[in-house]
């Protein structure tokens, strides 16, 4: 077993991510890091330096899966590993990205009400009040709804994640990963440009 | 280690490598880099063809063969 990397430990970043996320929804808003970075390794450097390296997700997986032995350790199926079910995968969370912004937008312009609750898998609502306590008004609503929105999204994919993690390889989420698979189709237009 | 088989070494399907850097994280030797983001390339020179990086390859795109 090699030596642990100072990186290898990052894991501790989803930990406290997500348990933040149970104190103040507005936390959520911290993940948009996890969001930037990878596109900045990837546009800025045409490389996958997040996935490689910094992610915590990966490292979180890999901690659990590979070092922790919680993963089956089988092979993902190979529609998993396709191009179709990559790229539609990563069309369609772009798609429900897209939602989760229009939602936001909706709540700023007073279209729509503030909506208190964290979505699982873009279908089933969970009460989530109890992180949020509006700051006596100081809280724009938009700006706890965006947090909610991207929580949900947080928490989804770290869902889909662990149980992909369990049922097949420990970094079996990599595969199919919207990030993972963005910022590899800009790498690639990169190193041929 | 006894477990090397120096007769046989790493070979990646690049067309389905995700570019996730899994495989260059557990290789003992550091004989694996993620070419530009965008597929992992394996220094055949210091593979010794322990087997770690298809073990921990999500994709399962990397497999241990004959040395030509
Ligand atoms: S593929 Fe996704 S989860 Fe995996 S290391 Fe990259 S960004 Fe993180
Ligand atoms: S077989 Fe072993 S030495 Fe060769 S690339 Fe894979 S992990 Fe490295
Ligand atoms: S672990 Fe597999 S999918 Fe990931 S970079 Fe290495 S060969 Fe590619």
């Amino acid at each position: 077993m090699k030596k642990s990397r100072w990186y290898n430990y990052l894991w501790i970043w989803s930990v406290i991510y997500f348990a933040m996320g149970f104190f103040h929804i507005l936390f959520a808003w911290l993940g948009l890091i996890s969001f930037f970075l990878p596109l900045i390794f990837a546009v800025g450097w045409g490389n996958k330096g997040f996935c490689n390296r910094y992610c915590d997700r990966g490292q979180l997986l890999r901690a659990l899966g590979g070092q922790k032995g919680f993963s089956r350790r089988k092979d993902v199926p190979d529609w998993m590993k396709g191009k179709a079910f990559r790229y539609g995968f990563l069309a369609f969370f772009m798609a429900m990205f897209a939602n989760m912004l229009y939602m936001t937008y909706r709540v700023y312009v007073g279209a729509a009400e503030l909506s208190e609750t964290v979505t699982l898998f873009w279908s089933i609502p969970v009460p989530w009040s109890f992180a949020y306590t509006g700051g006596a008004g100081t809280i724009e609503p938009w700006v706890a709804q965006f947090a909610f929105g991207f929580y949900s999204m947080m928490l989804t994919s770290a869902i889909l994640g662990v149980l992909t993690m369990l049922a097949y390889k420990p970094r079996s989420w990599c595969v199919y990963c919207p990030m993972g698979t963005m910022t590899q189709m800009i790498c690639k237009w990169k190193a041929k440009a | 280690m006894a477990t090397i088989t120096p007769k046989r070494h790493a070979v990646v399907d690049t067309s389905h490598c995700v570019a996730c850097g899994a495989c260059a994280e557990v290789c003992p030797r550091g004989a694996i880099t993620v070419w530009k983001g965008s597929y992992s390339v394996v220094d055949d020179g210091l593979c010794i063809g322990c087997g770690l990086c298809a073990k921990e390859c999500p994709a399962s795109v990397i497999r241990l063969e004959a040395r030509p």
